[in-house]
């Protein structure tokens, strides 16, 4: 057995590289998860191809970094974003004649700074101005920048860093030289200023956008996990999408894999006897039991009226995008009737559907009574002992029979019923509410008013199934 | 670009990635930039690549022309739900093992009838030593195999992605260290790592663990210019402006919304079955008799019925 051992690959101990390890800074700000391993395997890659060729660069960081689709989609955009500066090149910069002036540009050492500030801005090369604003930018902790009113401070600081106090003398100087010629370059000179201006403002434009993203989609992320659903506007409702899907697949990938269990204690005899008949019988490959775990079987009932409807919405939404565990999901919207609506949720995308039903369902009150005659003329049939049954709504019937006897007709059928009301805890049980009639028949009864309360539920129905 | 190949040495054979995009070439597969850039880094960081994709755009024959480029055998295991180690790995020729001990009872017999008490006929088995759990009783399935080629080898992993969760832990033990234990035998290493590929389709979610292990590639569908190459590699000696007409209609079909977009193998055997056909031009009665070979959905050829004439206007204006 051929056992000889092959020399291990040279492991580079060259350190990651600073531009590259602030990419990984940003990249994971912008959400991307890379781990340690990752980054090293960045490291040696951009050693192997260098950072002469943009676009080999590119391809290279993204197979290291990037392993989902989504996650490709989301690297291009930060790499385009942050190797947007031209000045980016890692090789051996020739010295340029502009290279000291750059470097004294950059110290900004007083009128010296000045001075060479001024050349070059009278030069106008893009190139060195922007290594030189890296350079300053770098020294005034430009990476550390997190809000936006922030943005005029750092801009300041960059700039005088570079010199610009100096500048602003010798241009005062050149004015009151008095000379044509002297006037001249003082106008010159001031309108490099003016483009120096915008340029650092886009500038930190940039850094904020690149090093603050991290930090302020997080904390919106955590603000919108929290707020009740009721209290979300229109222009939340993308971002809450993304983030339901993000849960939604979190979700099922965890409890996909719990369904799968196999029960291995107990010996397949008659099995593991078929499957050894070429060898006499002698039991070399074995055959255990299993035990079907099944997925859940599903029925939604939501109330589309008033401030529930959002609530709704999202609780919905969860539940389409858990068609992977979820076996067969039912859903229904009530408010004073009830009507099956999987059909217009299944063919439909999303937004279409729920105004349509919105539509169709009317803004009537709620009839907890009628809603639920409804079901049971209609479907109760469909309700057997695998179904769970997931109720949405306030339970305020206002006024009207609750018919708890449907209910209770309803939870002798099915497997469970969980109730998920929006209503603060508190105000259970005030006015018209009927949540307490309900309650004794439902296996579980929770408050479910934000997304987090959403994901909880969800998950404990996906591990007890 | 030939590789011989040494024992201990591991190889250095992809110079670059020009080299890799003109050998990948040079047997009939154009690579885009990121395919060639993808298989240089995996070779020298000696990682394995997860190619993803939709299906049909050569992630398979991606392998299978590494291989036949650098002249290493190519080893292929498929992926199915319950596939465990015993298929993956080696198991034992039980029937063989049975069989021999069957033929040899009385030799075995007669060793043993010479001592005199069970402790010292025990000994006297022990002492043949495991006989039975010898190599020569190792059926080797194809991991193993990868691992034990002289000069190194190119796995392919076909469709990871419909394996379960064990199997996967299972391959990251291996792709990581590139070497097995067998209890009865001792560990084998790999003499030359082989060049390992995983494809997937996406049906699921693969393990975190082995995506941060190997290099990720998503292919695509290719765009008019690569997809033009591509079909003229694989059909030689078609007509350019008929190449340039079919290549536009494809790419034209792949915008509208169908059940199943059609692929590069479905381009190229389309481009065949029009060569076959002495196609000079594209036309619409053409189209219609073959669309079969491009959609093999009903809905989708019905869909894309309606829209023939006028993509089939839009692709002869393509060459004029």
């Amino acid at each position: 057995m051929p056992l000889h051992p092959f020399p291990l690959p040279q492991e580079t101990c060259a350190p990651a590289s600073e531009p590259l390890r602030r990419f990984l800074q940003v990249a994971r700000g912008a959400g991307l998860r890379i781990s340690a391993a990752e980054g090293i395997d960045a490291a040696r890659a951009v050693d192997l191809v260098g950072y002469s060729d943009r676009a080999v660069l590119r391809d290279t960081l993204g197979a290291v970094l990037a392993k989902t689709l989504d996650e490709k989609v989301l690297y291009e955009e930060t790499f385009d974003r942050y190797f947007q500066r031209q000045e980016f090149s890692r090789s051996d910069p020739e010295p340029s004649s502009n290279a000291s002036a750059t470097r004294d540009v950059a110290q900004g050492i007083g009128s010296e700074g000045g001075q060479a500030l001024a050349d070059l801005l009278e030069t106008d090369d893009p190139t060195d101005l922007a290594m030189a604003m890296e350079t300053a930018a770098r020294e005034a902790g430009v990476q550390n920048i997190r809000y936006f009113t922030q943005k005029n401070l750092y801009v300041l600081n960059i700039l005088n860093r570079m010199g610009l106090r100096a500048v602003q003398e010798q241009i005062d100087a050149l004015e009151s030289e008095g000379t044509a010629e002297a006037t001249e370059r003082a106008l010159r000179l001031e309108a490099a200023v003016e483009r120096l201006w915008d340029a650092g403002r886009d500038f930190v434009e940039r850094a904020l956008l690149l090093y603050a993203r991290g930090e302020t989609e997080q904390l919106r992320e955590r603000l919108l996990r929290s707020a009740r659903l009721s209290n979300l506007r229109q222009h939340d409702l993308e971002r809450m999408r993304v983030l339901v899907r993000r849960i939604a697949k979190r979700l099922a990938t965890r409890y996909a894999r719990v369904q799968r269990r196999r029960q291995r204690g107990h010996l397949d005899i008659r099995h593991t006897l078929r499957r050894n008949m070429g060898w006499g019988g002698i039991p070399f490959l074995t055959a255990w039991k299993h035990k079907r775990i099944e997925k859940p079987r599903v029925m939604v009932l939501c109330d589309v009226s008033g401030s529930v409807a959002w609530v709704s919405q999202f609780l919905l939404m969860f539940v389409y995008s858990l068609t992977e565990v979820l076996a067969d999901i039912r859903s229904f919207a009530y408010s004073d009737s009830l009507i099956e609506v999987s059909e217009t949720f299944e063919q439909q995308p999303f937004e279409e559907a729920i105004a349509r039903v919105a539509s169709s369902m009317g803004f009537g009150s709620s009839n907890y009574g009628s809603a639920l005659a409804d079901f049971e003329r209609g479907w109760v049939k469909d309700v057997t002992n695998k179904t769970t049954v997931i109720i949405l709504g306030d339970a305020r019937g206002n006024g009207t029979d609750p018919r708890t006897d449907i209910f209770e007709r309803l939870s002798k059928r099915a497997k469970r019923v969980i109730w998920l009301n929006p209503e603060f805890r508190s105000s259970w049980g005030t006015g018209d509410s009927d949540i307490y009639r309900y309650a004794p028949y439902c296996s579980l009864v929770r408050v479910c008013s934000t997304l987090n309360d959403l994901e909880r539920v969800i998950g404990d129905l996906l591990e007890r199934p | 670009m030939m590789d011989t190949g040494e024992h201990i040495e591991p190889h250095k054979n992809i110079a670059s990635i020009e080299e890799a995009d003109a050998g990948l070439e040079s047997v009939g597969y154009i690579a885009s930039r990121r395919i060639s850039t993808a298989l240089y880094i995996a070779h020298h960081l000696r990682k394995p690549i997860l190619v993803e994709g939709p299906a049909g755009v050569g992630k398979t024959e991606l392998a299978k022309s590494v291989a036949s480029w650098l002249m290493l055998p190519l080893i292929r295991m498929q992926c199915y739900e319950g596939l465990d180690e015993a298929k993956a790995l080696y198991e034992w020729k039980y029937g063989k093992q049975l069989l021999y001990t069957q033929i040899l009872r009385d030799k075995v017999g007669s060793v043993i009838g010479e001592s005199d008490d069970l402790r010292s006929a025990i000994e006297k088995l022990h002492s043949f030593g495991d006989v039975f759990f010898s190599k020569r009783f190792l059926e080797p399935r194809p991991l193993l195999r990868a691992l034990e080629q002289p000069h190194g080898a190119v796995l392919l992993i076909d469709e990871v992605d419909k394996s379960d969760q064990e199997f996967e832990a299972f391959l990251l033990e291996i792709l990581s260290d590139y070497q097995v234990t067998i209890p009865e035998i001792g560990s084998v290493m790999a003499v030359v790592p082989p060049i390992v590929f995983l494809t997937s389709n996406s049906t699921r979610d693969l393990g975190d663990a082995l995506k941060r292990r190997c290099l990720h590639l998503h292919i695509g569908f290719p765009d008019e210019k690569l997809e033009a190459r591509i079909i003229g590699s694989r059909v030689p000696g078609i007509d350019t402006r008929l190449l340039t007409q079919l290549v536009s209609f494809v790419q034209q079909l792949r915008v509208l919304d169908l059940k199943k977009l059609p692929s590069v193998s479905e381009s190229i055997d389309w481009a065949r079955v029009l060569v076959l056909m002495h196609t000079a031009v594209l036309t619409e009665e053409t189209v219609r008799d073959t669309l079969n070979v491009l959609l093999k959905f009903e809905s989708d050829i019905d869909a894309a019925g309606k829209r023939i004439a006028e993509l089939t206007r839009k692709s002869q204006q393509a060459v004029a």
